[in-house]
């Protein structure tokens, strides 16, 4: 499972130790319990696996890829899968399609990545100081929430790029600025919960101001709900972002972005079926993946809020 | 979900302290409602308000200048002037949004620059077909996601449970675009079993057109109601998968949902009252259950039909299926911003609308939460 099954005791005892030494020893021991809990869940490391697989698929896109993604070649145009030398097939200008999705990888994760730090960032900005200050500000910050909350995301998302212009980057940004009110709304909750906690009028008798309190108080314990939450919306991230690609206002071609290869695709769809299908499974999976090991982490670090 | 359910648990518990406290103060019954309904419409207002805001200030970034859009390029800078003081664009911008929700609470969008028809018109056009949809799809979620949820509670940890909710993760985690491609390609392409893209087949779009008085816009109900059984057929055909496809995803939602509520239910100690009574075990989980979960349930299942409205943006695109959310990106590609903009105001009110209603069935059905 990882370096920590290795028979060292020294280590291992360290990691469970029941009276940690040091801040540090405590912080690793609750992450090494976490992890083992995790671990546990055969469907989390499942999708763990999958996000892995992405992430090393982005990295080494160039060691896997068998052709440069935006190399035409006409004369292989729509070659079925398993033809000779392209193991899923090619499109309408005859680029490999394995390529194209080992690409597309990177196009998917950036998206994911760059939307996934924003949005709980603001999310958690708003929600923290309208759960800690209370009062007008509460109401306008939570009316403002409530406002976005109202708008259905892909519906604000499509003015939002018709505004902005298509383009990936303004996909990006609309995508994120339809995204933050979830996170708003469980940072709220949870810091009215923690407000008048002891701990927190201990530290404010010592003189510590909002910043100080939130910031270093407030956010790390609002941060394990928070990460479940990103976790099981990077699968909507991802669908977003395809379904924007797909009607031509995200990614422009020839970036080969999955949503935007399906979309071309089905022109073909009833004769050369796999050119729509394929990009449609990476992202079937991918999302599954994102979806399986959010559901664990959220047994894990938010035991609360599972459905059970 | 549960941050939504305790938000609302939370509301509704503030407003029973309160309606008590009034209670004991003498105040009389009708009379505590008053305020919790002209809260609900303050906030309604507020919250319209802010969604036009948003519109309006998108309307404004718009790289597109609606002048030239009108006057052309050559024109001269009197005619741009002229045209800038008809639509109002030299006054003030408080001052311009004021005319804009204006003229929204009149039904006035502006005109379509696609369809040369005011906004409005075209919007009441096109939406039959997306409610036509969205509605059957909610059917189709209610049919399978009620039973299925049921039956997962139930068999908790077994393989009916495990099986509904591999198929809801399924759900969460598969584009609807290409569901509803592959759906094309299989069961219209390679078998034949369904009608293609459209609500119609080419040929009986015509005879709809003119052969069928509109009713209510859906093709369904008016061609039943014309007693038109060759479009009725075809239309059933050309129905079934976009419902099944949108269906899908809502049965995923709203499986999810009833498992939870079904086992929050039958962890209550009066279904061991049940039991004990010597009720059927078909009685007490569908009856007395089930009975009790289908309050939060209903909440559930408006929340479900208002995201279908937005899920049917791609849905529609697939099988070229004539409503709103076609309309909205057909209109994204002329340029067409009164129509994007209209379009999405009445998206939103229709959102902002089921929410309420969710909110107060929510209040009419559970006792305890008035």
């Amino acid at each position: 499972m990882g370096p920590e099954d290795a028979p060292r005791p020294g280590i291992r005892a360290w990691l469970t130790d029941d009276v940690p030494q040091s801040r540090l020893q405590a912080r690793c021991v609750q992450a090494y319990l976490a992890w083992r809990r995790l671990a546990q869940n055969w469907l989390a490391m499942v999708g763990l696996s999958i996000v892995l697989g992405l992430i090393l698929m982005a990295i080494f896109a160039p060691l896997l890829a068998t052709h440069p993604p935006y190399e035409q070649n006409l004369q292989d145009r729509l070659l079925p899968p398993f033809s000779a030398g392209h193991w899923l097939g090619t499109d309408e200008f005859g680029r490999d399609l394995w390529s194209r999705i080992v690409y597309g990888s990177r196009i998917s994760l950036t998206i994911v990545a760059l939307v996934a730090v924003t949005a709980p960032l603001f999310g958690l900005t708003i929600g923290t100081a309208a759960g800690f200050f209370g009062g007008i500000a509460d109401n306008l910050l939570m009316r403002l929430t409530d406002i976005f909350l109202a708008f259905p995301r892909l519906i604000l998302a499509l003015a939002l790029v018709a505004a902005l212009g298509p383009g990936i980057e303004n996909a990006i940004l609309a995508i994120a600025l339809t995204a933050w009110p979830p996170y708003a709304r469980v940072a709220r909750a949870e810091t009215i919960t923690l407000r008048n906690a002891d701990y927190i009028s201990a530290i404010r008798l010592q003189g510590a101001g909002p910043p100080r309190i939130i910031l270093g108080h407030i956010v790390p314990l609002c941060l394990s709900s928070v990460i479940v939450r990103v976790t099981l919306d990077m699968a909507g991230i991802i669908l977003t972002a395809a379904g924007l690609g797909f009607l031509g206002l995200g990614a422009q071609p020839p970036l080969p972005e999955w949503g935007l290869m399906i979309s071309s695709g089905r022109k073909f769809l009833f004769d050369q079926w796999w050119v729509a299908t394929v990009p449609g499974l990476a992202i079937f999976i991918v999302s599954l993946g994102f979806n399986l090991l959010g559901d664990g982490l959220r047994d894990v670090l938010d035991p609360r809020s599972a459905p059970r | 979900m549960t941050g939504l359910r305790q938000i609302r648990g939370d509301v509704a518990r503030g407003l029973a302290a309160r309606g008590t406290a009034r209670l004991a103060a003498g105040g009389r019954r009708s009379l505590q409602l008053l305020p919790v309904l002209a809260k609900i419409l303050f906030s309604l207002a507020i919250t319209v308000l802010g969604l036009l805001l948003i519109t309006f200030v998108i309307g404004r970034v718009v790289p597109i200048d609606p002048v030239l859009s009108i006057v052309g390029e050559r024109a001269s800078q009197a005619q741009i002037e002229q045209v800038r003081e008809q639509l109002g664009l030299n006054r003030p911008l408080m001052t311009q949004f004021a005319y804009y929700v204006r003229d929204v609470v009149q039904g006035d969008f502006g005109k379509s620059l696609m369809t040369a028809r005011p906004v409005i018109d075209d919007i009441a056009r096109f939406f039959p077909a997306t409610l036509e949809l969205a509605t059957l799809a909610t059917l189709v979620g209610v049919l399978f996601g009620v039973p299925g949820g049921v039956l997962a509670a139930v068999h908790q940890g077994r393989w009916p449970d495990q099986s509904i909710r591999i198929l809801g993760l399924f759900g969460y985690s598969m584009p609807v675009f290409w569901l509803g491609l592959m759906g094309l390609l299989i069961f219209y392409g390679e078998l034949g079993w369904t009608g293609g893209p459209g609500r119609l087949d080419a040929s009986n779009e015509l005879m709809y057109e003119y052969d069928v008085p509109s009713v209510t816009g859906a093709v369904l109900i008016d061609s039943a109601l014309a007693g038109a059984w060759g479009i009725f057929r075809d239309a059933v055909s050309h129905t079934v998968l976009p419902s099944l496809v949108l269906g899908y995803f809502s049965m995923a939602y709203i499986s999810r949902m009833t498992r939870s509520l079904m086992l929050e239910q039958l962890g209550q100690e009066y279904i061991a009252t049940a039991r004990v009574k010597g009720a059927a075990e078909w009685r007490v989980v569908w009856v007395h259950a089930l009975g009790n979960a289908m309050v939060p349930l209903i909440t559930v299942i408006v929340l479900s039909y208002a995201s279908l409205l937005e899920g049917s943006v791609l849905t529609e695109t697939v099988f070229a299926w004539p409503g709103l959310g076609l309309y909205i990106t057909n209109a994204l590609f002329s340029a067409d911003m009164n129509a994007v903009l209209g379009g999405t105001v009445v998206v939103g009110l229709v959102f902002i609308s089921l929410n309420l209603l969710s909110d107060l069935l929510y209040r009419a059905v559970d006792p305890r939460a008035r």
